[in-house]
Order: C-alpha cells, then structure tokens, then sequence
C-alpha cells in the first residue's frame, strides 16, 4: 500500500469565527504503482487533500500513512525530509524557480533529501522528457509545455514512491494536455510511481481507471473503479 | 545543489540589487582599510621607539617642530646654531658622539630635502642595532652626495648623477653648485630614504650659505650672551687669516668657522655598560643644564613624538575608526534592507523550496548564506579597493607629507574585517532569514 488516509478531518475558522469543513475522509487508500484521478469542484478541498497527504498541512485529526509510515505523528522536519525523499510534486503552475535553469530546477528536486544529488539521473530525465537540448534554459526561455515538462522531471528527481499532481494540465494548451498527462502516467508505471492526480476536468478523470471524486460540501472520498 | 550554490542563485537573479548592495560593503570596508593602513603608516612613521641617539639639539623653540624638522625632514629649520656650539658639544666629556646636521634647501628635482652633514653619520646606528648599507661610497669629499632608496626610485638617479639643490623656501633660487651622488642608501624605512645627504663642507661651501661676518658676530654674541668683541677675541686668529686671503685673493679659501652653522646636533651619550642606565640619566641632565642657559634646547625626539601620537593622531585614530565602524553598519543595514525587500517576493520560492523538502533551517540557512555572502563578497572586494587606494594615493601622500608608504602594506587588524562581515551578516540576514523561517508554504504555493 503506498498511500492510506483514514478519518482525514481539517476544517478552517472563518474571519466571522465560523468553522468550515474542508476535509472528512473516512478512509482512502492508493495502492503501489496505482493511478487514481481525484475530481471534485475548485474550491473543495483537493489542493488542501495534497497538502494533507504531503505533510505541507496537518490534519486536525486522522492518520496519513505513506509506505507504512504514519506521516501525521512526525514532527515539522520529519515530515518535510519525508517529502524530499518519498514524495514528488507537479503543480498546476509548474512553480520552477526562474533563476534555475531547466537542469538546475531538476537538480533543486533531489538537493533536500539525504541522498546524493544525481546529476545524470536529473539529465536523463530531462531527455526523456524531451528536452535534452534545454538543459541550460531558464523557465522563461522554455514554452508553457516545456516549462510543465520540466516540472514532472523535478517530481520524479528524487526517486519518489507517490507523485501528487495538482492540475498539471490546467495551464498547458489543449494541444499540450494529452502529451503531459500521457508523460506523467507514463514516467509513474516506468518509475512504479504511485499517482495521485488532482482535477477538475472530468475528460482527464475518464481517462484513469480509478477516479475518486471530492464532494463538495459535506467533504467525503468517493471512489469508482 | 548546496545551500551556497542556491544562495548565489538567488544573488545573481538580482544582480542589480546585490552588486549595490556589495559596492555598499565593499566602500565600506576599503574605508576601513585605507584608516587601519592609514594608522598604521603613521604609527610606523612617528611612533619613534628607536632611534640611534639620545638627544637632538637645536635652537630654542618647539621640541616637537625640532624633532620633525632634523628626525623627519618635515618641517623648516626653527633657526641655526654657531659652529662654535658643534665644537663645545663635541668636547663634553659625557658625549660618545655630536654630529652636525645642516637643513633647509631641497632637490630641484622632486623637492626631496637636503641634509648637510659629515660621513660619521653613515657609521652611526639609525635605530637601535641598524647600520646604514650603501650601494656606492660614502660622501667623504666637498661635492659628494648619498641619496636614499626613495630618492633613487622616483628621480631614477643613480651613482654619478649630478644635481643642483633649491635655497630653502625659494623655488626660483637654483643654487649653481653641482653635487654628484656617489652611493645609494639601501631602503632603512625611515624618513632617510627620502633624504639627500650632501657633505657639510659643500653644504657650506654654496654661495650664500656662509653667514655675513658682522652678522654672525651678532648671532654668535647673542647666543652664547658675549658682546660682539669678545667673539671677535675668541675667532682673533681665523679672522685675521680670512682677512688676509680676502686681501690677497680677493676672496677667502677657507670659511671661517664664525661664518659656519648647522640646524641642529645628533648626540649620543657615553654608554658605560656596568651602568646601562647612565647614559640616560647623562641626556637628562645635559638637557637640564641647557635649559638654564644659552639660547639652545636638547631634546629626547623619543617623547615630544609619543605626546603627538597620544593626545592627536591617537584621538584622530580613534575617531577614524568609529566613523568607518558606523559605515561599516549603513553597509550592513543596506544589506537587511535589500534582503528584507526582496523576501516579498521570493515567498513563493521559498513555499516551493518548502514543497520540494527543505526545511525551515534550510531555507533560514540559505537566506543567511546570502547575507554572508553579499557581506563576504562585498568585504574582499573592499580590501582589494582599500590597497588598490593606497597604492594610488601613496605616491600623492610621499610627495605632499614625506611619510614613506609601502604600497604592499598589510595591517593585521585586516584579518578581523572578513570574521566581523560573517557576523554582521548573520545579524543582518537574521530577520530576513526569519521571514524565510515563517513562511506559510500552502498559502504561499497557491498565491
């Protein structure tokens, strides 16, 4: 099992010191290697769920259990080397550092975890992804596509056993979405990847053979095989 | 990739901004370089702990303009004093060694000071346990002429050059006579590498040197508080010898010694070494003695320098080095502000950093790392500027106030400037880095 939430519950206080349920997930579970899109409507909870699964946010109660180990009990720290050795991230607006160059933003996904920074792993990766030859451009010296490209190839840097994808193809060109989708899924059965991919698109979710969906108001995983 | 090669990322992204920022430091710190550099060339120049005799002798007036006019060649002569004097000085029982100095012309060429004087000079220690060495003779003949290491180096003259010296304060006023350098001093790192030393008899024998006789009549009666004709008595015989060779020649072969004078006597005390201690107590109580009569002042140039360095440059030291402190400081506050400013916008960066794994201490540590190394950075390169001033100036200080400065210089206060810019920036990239700390890296990811 790569992923497993259970009882999953965070809320936030409004400035009228109301309490706002974001998330109330009994159980979830991804399994090695599985590929799940997760949908639900902008507004929630799904970037708050990555969060959550990632160890950005804690819970206010419940348990994130990733690889076997119970991430909700580590402290701050633990948590963040756990993220830098375990778990890979492509975001919605790619968020590559700009001073970096494509090489650079690769090696910055391998430089917070124990293990050596692997310089040809981040070049190889770089050319299976196509850009081989941009290997010393900067983000804004690459396309939209290219950019995102680079961005799965920093999530995929250090190895990881679970990949959370938020939106990756929201701020690609139609034409471009289909190639980076196909990349991600593609690079996580090459690698055995877990993928945790994050939507709103229903077209994209059709596309995985599990889709678990985020009600919006009450906060409850729903999964359909 | 290290947290440096990140920090250095982040400096290059806003090179403007950081290459101001060094510039800041580095000002900063050449300003502190060109003061601690400044020190310590005066301290070298006028912190006189040796000096190879006890006591310099001259008309009354100040010790300290004494001491700078016959030990530093700075200042004009105060008035002269009779041969006759150099001649009872020489005599006293408790003196080991008198030696005449005569000054006030310069060089036509680089108006380097002359200093007339005679060849024992050379074979006295100018500082305790230093000879002088030479490259060539010793000025023993009438027209002969040593220069110091600096002299040959600016003018490029060398053994066999001629030159022609200028009247004291009288630019237009070439004297005819010619000197020819006969040795080059090696470098001693006193004001002597900056002197000419010419032989006294040539240095009396220029036209309009030798004192009118009736007026030194007058001088020499009131120094030694006689009347005229009781000097006249005591120089009978060699006044009446110049008369004759007036007479007869038209002029007189040999200047009377009425008509000699020097500015001032290098003394050095009997030395006993069963009493180490007594050569001193016989400069105290020569100095005494002069005190009470004639019109002369005997003074160890040792103190009059040490109440110069303590009550002035040492104040002007100290405020020298406060002020530089304090831009030190806007340097370093310029440094907060810059990374201060910027943290607005490097939130997200640091959230995605955050995202990718590192740390809270990580991206602390970075943000510090970038403090250290604009201060660093900024630091080196003002010590380069600093000496790269020095070595630009030093040429224009030599020339204006006669102090010698090597331009390879080093004081080793310097080695404290890049531990003290470490500390700085920690202090400065603190807050900063603490921002770093705080941010929320959700809020951050999605903004």
């Amino acid at each position: 099992m790569s992923l497993e939430l259970k009882n999953i519950k965070k809320s936030y206080r409004e400035p009228d010191g109301n309490i706002l349920p974001i998330l109330d997930i009994e159980h979830f579970q991804v399994g090695q290697a599985e590929q799940i899109a997760l949908v639900g409507s902008s507004g929630g909870g799904k970037t708050t769920l990555l969060n959550v699964i990632s160890g950005i946010t804690t819970p206010d109660s419940g348990q994130v259990i990733i690889d076997g180990n119970e991430i909700t009990r580590l402290p701050e720290a633990g948590r963040d080397r756990f993220r830098a050795e375990r778990i890979g991230f492509v975001f919605q607006t790619f968020n590559l550092l700009t001073a970096f160059t494509a090489l650079e933003n690769v090696l910055l996904g391998m430089s917070f975890s124990r293990g050596k920074v692997d310089k040809q792993l981040a070049i190889d990766l770089l050319e299976k992804m196509g850009l081989g030859k941009r290997l010393s451009h900067r983000p804004s010296q690459l396309s939209v596509g290219e950019q995102q490209r680079v961005a799965i190839a920093r999530s995929l840097a250090n190895r990881p056993s679970l990949l959370l994808a938020d939106e990756p193809t929201a701020s690609v060109d139609p034409a471009n979405q289909d190639t980076i989708l196909k990349l991600i899924r593609d690079m996580c059965q090459e690698f055995g990847v877990s993928l945790l991919l994050v939507t709103h698109a229903m077209e994209i979710a059709e596309k995985f053979d599990r889709v678990a969906r985020l009600k919006d108001f009450n906060a409850v995983l729903q999964t359909t095989a | 990739m290290s947290l440096i090669s990140i920090a250095f990322k982040s400096i290059r992204q806003r090179a403007l901004a950081s290459t101001l920022t060094a510039f800041s430091v580095a000002l900063g710190t050449s300003l502190m370089i060109a003061v601690l550099i400044a020190n310590t060339i005066v301290t070298r120049a006028f912190d006189l702990q040796e000096f190879g005799y006890d006591l310099v002798i001259g008309p009354k007036g100040s010790e300290l303009e004494l001491v700078l006019n016959t030990v530093y060649r700075m200042a004009p002569p105060i008035e002269n004093l009779p041969w006759r004097y150099y001649e009872e000085v020489k005599a006293d029982k408790n003196i080991a060694v008198a030696i005449p100095v005569a000054l006030g012309d310069s060089t036509e060429i680089g108006g380097f000071p002359i200093l007339g004087t005679v060849v024992e000079y050379f074979f006295n220690e100018y500082a305790h346990g230093k000879k002088f060495q030479i490259d060539g003779e010793w000025p023993s003949h009438k027209w002969d002429a040593v220069i110091g290491s600096h002299v040959a180096r600016v003018n490029g003259w060398k053994v066999g050059d001629p030159f022609h010296m200028v009247h004291a304060g009288q630019a237009d006023h070439v004297h005819k006579e010619e000197f020819t350098i006969v040795g080059i001093l090696k470098p001693t790192g006193t004001p002597n590498d900056r002197t000419v030393f010419v032989n006294l008899n040539g240095f009396f024998a220029i036209d309009g040197h030798e004192k009118p006789i009736d007026e030194a009549i007058a001088r020499e009666a009131e120094f030694f508080g006689e009347t005229p004709e009781q000097v006249r008595q005591f120089h009978a015989r060699e006044l009446a010898q110049y008369q004759k060779e007036v007479k007869e020649y038209g002029h007189a072969h040999t200047l009377p010694m009425l008509q000699k004078e020097v500015t001032s006597i290098l003394v050095k005390m009997k030395f006993d070494p069963k009493n180490p201690t007594l050569s001193q107590s016989r400069a105290i109580g020569f100095s005494a003695r002069l005190k009470e009569g004639f019109k002369a002042q005997a003074v160890n140039p040792i103190r009059p320098m040490q109440r110069l360095m303590d009550k002035l440059v040492g104040n002007i030291r100290i405020l020298l080095m406060y002020l530089t402190g304090l831009i030190i400081l806007v340097s370093g506050v310029g440094i907060f502000v810059s990374i201060y400013n910027s943290m607005a916008d490097r939130k997200k960066e640091i959230a995605i950093m955050r995202a990718l794994g590192a740390d809270r201490m990580t991206v602390f540590s970075i943000i510090l790392a970038e403090s250290v190394a604009l201060c660093v950075i900024g630091g080196l390169s003002g010590i380069v500027m600093g000496h790269g001033l020095i070595m630009l100036a030093g040429p224009v200080i030599t020339a204006r106030s006669g102090l010698l400065i090597d331009p390879f210089i080093f004081d080793p206060q310097e080695l404290i400037i890049i531990p003290a810019m470490i500390i700085l920036a920690s202090l400065v990239g603190f807050i900063p880095g603490l921002t770093a700390y705080r941010t929320d890296v959700a809020e951050n990811l999605s903004s």
